[in-house]
């Protein structure tokens, strides 16, 4: 077929929006991510004061609640739950591109430069996705909670972890937190155009530290709960 | 003179675009280490010739590396085994006796089967056509050296002109993704003064083309750089992702 | 057949200005109403396509590749030349113009070459225009080298790669217009045959390489940029899939065939390894600046690693033969010199075809960072093809056939014999004579697309009446396709036993024996035995699977060798017929007492142009006569 047989789209006739464009979804995705992932660090931070006791914890929760008369929340609530709702839109609608570009799949291919994480995204994805709603019935509506206490976050978060299998789901959770992290933040910055030669050794370094430490600390809360060591 | 070599090799058939093909298993007898990889299928072929079967079909020209014209999958990995090189400048002596090859055609949506190893790259084309180019007439620019370029600038422009537009990225891409031939054009053309007037509307519409032929989406799998015989690197495509946010925030024709 | 050049009036400086004005132009908007046809999107093809698109005409541009940017011009490496001078060390258009005309052995016409050199500049322009990554200074300069025995340096560069940043210059260009609607182009189609009604050049006929459709496509103009021939020697620098067949077609449609015997071998290039050998690649010609040809001095040293000879057993030829010029002496006497040391039995490697080119002294005097600098991409190229590391043992290289000054004949308008049919690139035969200097090419493609013919054209179609364009379905149109369907159908009926492969081999062999580097009566005559004999076979003896239509790779082939089997012929007797050497054109009868090329003036300064008589007939050889107003002839002297 020659060149001449098929159109190129002109510039005008095109008219192309920036979240119809793939790039333009990719960064979606890019910058939602960004905003998950600062949630869960920060997140991450602030549950620490589980370690300081009740006090602290349910103290740090009612400042949350409270923030601008009880408003802070709902705001900060509105752009989480959009973000996750624009990445999860982004991630299915470019899963099912991505699909379509390739129908007919090799016999053989061997992976050289794909890392595990990269090529599970929207598995760990998912799983991320439904831990949230596990996670928010869980902690936030108790309706899956064994003894919920709106009023005490604190045991709430002990009495929760002290069913094994609730921790124990948290863990896995958090494991695909963490390959969802270790590509995701390294990606991002390619996806944002950040990435630079200079800079792409501490881009690596950058990814796989915040992933340890975000995992590592989540992780260790169920386990402090079932040792005992929180109660 | 090292030992010849002998080979089995699975070939992936198909008529033409219409029929669905399938492999077919070819010995390759007593290969030379010093062929290239297309000389060992071009003796392949003429035996298949002389037995009045039709041989295998697949796409070549220079032979040097550098019309970007051979393309298949060799073992898994566009080009074969050894890195920066392309099918043609690949040789025997990177196969052992008695091993076993697999070729396929490159794989895509975009780039649809003409026949056995050969498929349609005209989406590349396309892409050019819609914004990879300087608008500069026969007889208009000014004197060369008129316009002093850094070095380095022209270097790194050099490095992402290198592309020869073989479609190996698509093909190792998990997603077929042509960011990284992409990429090299918009980096070439946005490094240097002479394509700064087109730079912004350049990446939105070479884009809005690659969408529109179905390639998909980069994740940053990396896979295309390490397939590519000319070296592009990944750098392109943030500098390109860079290039597509700047143009999409500055463009005034209305979002649709 | 006269062959009127057409040559304007006036001192030669002015020649091209006046010859500008002087033409007819075309009222603009006319433009759009003519139809040219370009086969070819090499630098030349590619370069007029978009040209004449951006002044209005409609243009169809057709290639046989998948892609108009993967023509052979991709391949080349060294450099483009233009006189700018820049480097301010004494270069000018009229050194260029001089350069190029003794370089060819003044076997080239005056005005043509005197108006290369006036657009070379302008060429450089549009490349960097187009974003054309050159070669730059520090201070963001263009950077020059000197190039093929040249004094000055005048050759611009994109590291070993300029011939493929030129054609994507050309390429971007022409995809915007394709984009832009104005050209249409026809990849994976290749011309099978020109359409001539009476006597005028009015299409093409192409076989779809997908479908198999063969399909009439009619024009208002017809410009061939085809590109060389040198494959008529199956082992060659070319692609795969270069050929003769445009070109040839339209010399049996009447279109006469300039000195097809001007030929040029490279001399640096990797050599044959074994009969599998399916083409050979070029080594660039600037590793002459620094590495050291040489061969053993006894025949018994052959077989021994260089590392083993001690210098004093080397024989560093080039520089014991040419001490001013040294390794840098001209492509066609080095090739000689190579042959020659080979002949006696003192070439290397596993075929005994091979000469070392060394550069153990280069890496001792500046150290292997700076060699890794200047070749580091050559180097590597070398050991990916051979396996031997180039800065630990001495390359071996072998000359091999590589570009054709010769071609169908044009006048200064570049149009052909046969009216309505222009000729462009290598495909035509004006610029170099009876040899073409590096970096030279590059310049003549760009020129003849970018510069002449969007103008000289406009002369030629302001002739013809807008709207008179003869239908693709016109008899004689249908006529001429059914020349191509029965050939088609001629080669599928033979039925034989043999590859196109393997004539093309055959061919191969007699071309490189009798009428390659050294050419003399007996072996000239000897080929125009031998050729016929494989032709005959051919057609007796082919065998082609498959169809014709479908995607068919070996009935490709065995068209493109079945019309070198018949050029191979007219260049041998173009060899016979020029008793003089001249160029790249070596008869050994005619040779000083040092081996250097003894020219005759009094009886071959000219053209020959061969007219097609028929088939079984042999062909007329016309005289275009070369007269020098502004240079006088004087001896090449390389020493
Ligand atoms: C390895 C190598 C290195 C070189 N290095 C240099 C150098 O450093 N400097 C220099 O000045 N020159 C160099 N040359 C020479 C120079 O590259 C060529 O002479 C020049 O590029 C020819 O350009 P062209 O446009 O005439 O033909 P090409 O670029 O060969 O284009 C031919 C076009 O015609 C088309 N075509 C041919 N036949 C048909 C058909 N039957 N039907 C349809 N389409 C057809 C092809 O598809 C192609 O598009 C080199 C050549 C080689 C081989
Ligand atoms: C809720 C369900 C989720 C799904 C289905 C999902 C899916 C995906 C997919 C398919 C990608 C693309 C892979 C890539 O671009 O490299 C991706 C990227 C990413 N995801 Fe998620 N994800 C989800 C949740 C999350 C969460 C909770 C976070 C943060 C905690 C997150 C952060 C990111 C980031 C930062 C990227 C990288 C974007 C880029 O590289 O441009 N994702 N996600
Ligand atoms: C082991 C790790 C985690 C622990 C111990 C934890 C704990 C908690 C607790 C106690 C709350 C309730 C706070 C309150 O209502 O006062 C909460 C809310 C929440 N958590 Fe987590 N969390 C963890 C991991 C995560 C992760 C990985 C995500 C997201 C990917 C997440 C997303 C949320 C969200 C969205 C809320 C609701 C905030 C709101 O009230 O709007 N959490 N978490
Ligand atoms: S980027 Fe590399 S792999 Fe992709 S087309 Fe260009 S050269 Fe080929
Ligand atoms: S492999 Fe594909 S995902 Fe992106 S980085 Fe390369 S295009
Ligand atoms: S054939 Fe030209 S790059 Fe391989």
């Amino acid at each position: 077929m020659s060149v001449a047989e098929q159109s190129i789209a002109g510039a005008e006739a095109r008219g192309h929006g920036f979240l119809a464009s793939s790039v333009g979804r990719k960064v979606v995705m890019a910058a939602t991510g960004v905003v998950l992932f600062g949630f869960v660090t920060v997140h991450m931070l602030g549950n620490t004061q589980a370690f300081m006791g009740s006090e602290a914890f349910n103290h740090y929760a009612e400042f949350l609640h409270s923030m601008l008369h009880g408003g802070g929340i709902w705001i900060f609530r509105a752009v989480l739950l959009a973000s996750t709702l624009l990445h999860i839109w982004a991630a299915v609608t470019l899963t099912l591109d991505n699909r379509a570009a390739r129908p007919v799949g090799y016999r053989e291919q061997q992976p050289m430069a794909s890392t595990w994480a990269s090529r599970t995204m929207r598995w760990s994805g998912v799983i991320l996705a439904a831990f949230i709603i596990y996670h928010l019935l869980h902690l936030t509506l108790g309706s899956v909670h064994p003894a919920f206490d709106h009023a005490n976050p604190y045991s709430n978060f002990v009495k929760g972890f002290q069913v094994p299998a609730a921790a124990g789901f948290y863990i896995v959770a958090q494991l695909c937190l963490g390959l969802h992290m270790w590509h995701g933040v390294w990606s991002c910055t390619q996806t944002l155009g950040l990435a630079h030669p200079r800079f792409d050794a501490c881009r690596r370094h950058f990814a796989t530290g915040l992933t340890l430490l975000v995992v590592g600390v989540n992780i260790s809360f169920p386990l402090a709960v079932l040792a005992g060591f929180i109660h | 003179m090292s030992k010849h070599l002998n080979l089995t090799l699975h070939v992936w058939r198909q008529k033409n675009a219409k029929c669905d093909g399938k492999f077919v298993e070819y010995p390759a007898a007593n290969i030379s280490p010093d062929m290239s990889f297309l000389e060992m299928l071009d003796v392949v072929n003429e035996d298949l010739l002389r037995r009045g079967e039709d041989p295998i079909t697949f796409d070549h020209d220079c032979r040097e590396g550098i019309c970007g014209t051979c393309s298949m999958v060799i073992n898994g990995r566009p080009h074969g085994p050894k890195e920066r090189t392309t099918t043609c400048q690949l040789h025997m002596r990177s196969f052992k006796d008695g091993d076993s090859i697999t070729l396929e055609p490159w794989r895509a949506e975009a780039f649809p089967v003409i026949k056995d190893l050969m498929v349609d790259r005209g989406a590349l084309d396309r892409i050019i056509a819609a914004g990879g180019f300087v608008s500069v007439p026969t007889g208009s620019p000014q004197d060369a050296n008129a316009l002093p370029i850094a070095k380095e600038k022209a270097e790194l422009a050099m490095d992402a002109a290198a592309c020869i537009g073989c479609g190996a990225c698509v093909a190792a891409c998990p997603n077929a993704s042509a960011m990284l031939f992409l990429s090299a054009k918009v980096s070439h053309l946005g490094l240097l003064p002479q394509g700064q007037p087109e730079r912004y509307t350049r990446v939105r519409d070479m884009v809005a083309q690659m969408d529109a032929e179905q390639f998909g989406t980069c994740t940053n799998h990396g896979e295309c750089e390490i397939a590519c015989p000319k070296g592009i690197k990944m750098e392109n495509i943030a500098r390109m992702n860079r290039d597509f946010i700047k143009a999409s925030l500055t463009n005034r024709s209305v979002v649709s | 057949m006269e062959l009127n050049s057409h040559i304007p009036e006036g001192p030669l400086e002015q020649k091209w200005s006046k010859h500008r004005f002087d033409l007819k132009l075309v009222n603009p908007s006319n433009k759009r109403k003519y139809k040219v046809i370009v086969v070819g999107s090499g630098l030349a093809g590619g370069a007029a396509a978009a040209t004449m698109a951006e002044l209005g005409y409609e243009i169809e541009c057709y290639c046989y590749q998948d892609s108009p940017r993967r023509a052979h011009s991709i391949a080349a490496q060294g450099g483009i030349n233009a006189a700018k001078n820049y480097q301010n060390d004494g270069d000018s258009i009229r050194r260029l113009f001089y350069d190029t005309i003794k370089g060819g052995d003044f076997r080239a016409r005056e005005a043509n070459v005197h108006r290369l050199a006036e657009v070379s500049n302008n060429i450089i322009d549009q490349c960097v225009g187009q974003g054309v990554p050159f070669a730059r200074e520090y201070g963001g300069l263009l950077d020059n080298r000197s190039f093929g025995g040249a004094q000055v340096s005048r050759t611009f560069y994109a590291r070993g790669q300029t011939g493929q940043q030129l054609l994507i210059g050309a390429y971007q260009a022409l995809e915007r217009q394709v984009g832009l609607g104005k050209v249409k182009m026809f990849p994976r189609h290749e011309m099978l045959e020109l359409i001539v009604v009476d006597g005028v050049a009015k299409g093409i006929v192409t076989r779809d390489m997908v479908t198999g459709e063969i399909e009439s496509h009619v024009a208002d103009a017809v410009c061939l940029a085809t590109g060389g021939y040198a494959n008529v020697f199956y082992l060659s620098t070319n692609a795969k899939g270069c050929s003769g067949t445009a070109i040839w077609r339209a010399y049996k449609q009447g279109a006469a065939f300039a000195n097809p015997c001007y030929t040029q071998i490279h001399p640096t290039c990797i050599p044959v390894t074994g009969d599998h050998q399916s083409k050979l690649t070029l080594m660039s010609e600037s590793l002459r600046n620094d590495g050291r040809i040489w061969v053993p001095k006894k025949k018994e040293d052959c077989g021994k690693p260089a590392s083993q000879i001690p210098d004093a057993d080397r024989d560093y030829y080039l520089e014991r033969k040419y001490p001013s010029y040294g390794n840098l002496a001209p492509r066609d006497i080095s090739s000689r010199a190579a042959k020659q040391a080979c002949d006696e039995g003192r070439g290397i490697g596993g075929t005994g075809r091979g000469v070392y080119l060394d550069f153990e002294d280069a890496i001792s005097r500046l150290g292997q960072k700076k060699i890794e600098e200047r070749y580091g991409n050559l180097f590597e190229m070398y050991e990916r093809i051979t396996d031997e590391n180039p800065y630990q043992v001495p390359m071996r290289i072998y000359p091999a056939s590589h570009y054709t000054m010769g071609g169908l004949w044009v006048d200064y308008n570049l149009m052909s014999t046969i009216p309505g049919l222009f000729v462009l690139g290598e495909a035509n035969f004006s610029d170099h004579g009876a040899n073409r200097l590096g970096a030279s090419a590059l310049m003549q493609g760009l020129a003849d697309g970018y510069f002449v013919i969007p103008y000289t054209i406009g002369g030629y179609l302001a002739t013809i009446k807008p709207g008179t364009r003869i239908k693709a379905d016109d008899p004689a149109v249908k006529a001429v396709e059914e020349t191509v369907t029965d050939r088609l159908h001629r080669i599928f009926s033979i039925k034989g036993k043999q590859t196109p492969t393997h004539f093309h081999r055959e061919l191969g062999k007699i071309m490189w024996e009798y009428s390659g580097m050294g050419r003399n009566e007996a072996g000239l005559k000897k080929a125009l035995e031998l050729i016929p004999q494989v032709r005959e076979e051919f057609w007796n003896n082919l065998c082609i699977p498959g169809t014709g239509q479908e995607v068919n790779q070996s009935l490709e082939l065995a068209g493109r060798v079945a019309d070198f089997l018949e050029l191979g012929e007219l260049l041998v007797l173009d060899a016979l017929n020029r008793r003089e050497s001249c160029g790249a054109h070596f008869r050994e009868e005619w040779q000083t007492g040092d081996g250097e090329a003894l020219r005759d003036d009094e009886n071959f300064c000219h053209v020959a142009a061969w007219e097609y008589t028929g088939e079984g007939k042999a062909p007329a050889r016309h005289t275009e006569k070369l007269t020098f107003e502004s240079l006088h002839l004087a001896t090449r002297n390389y020493k």
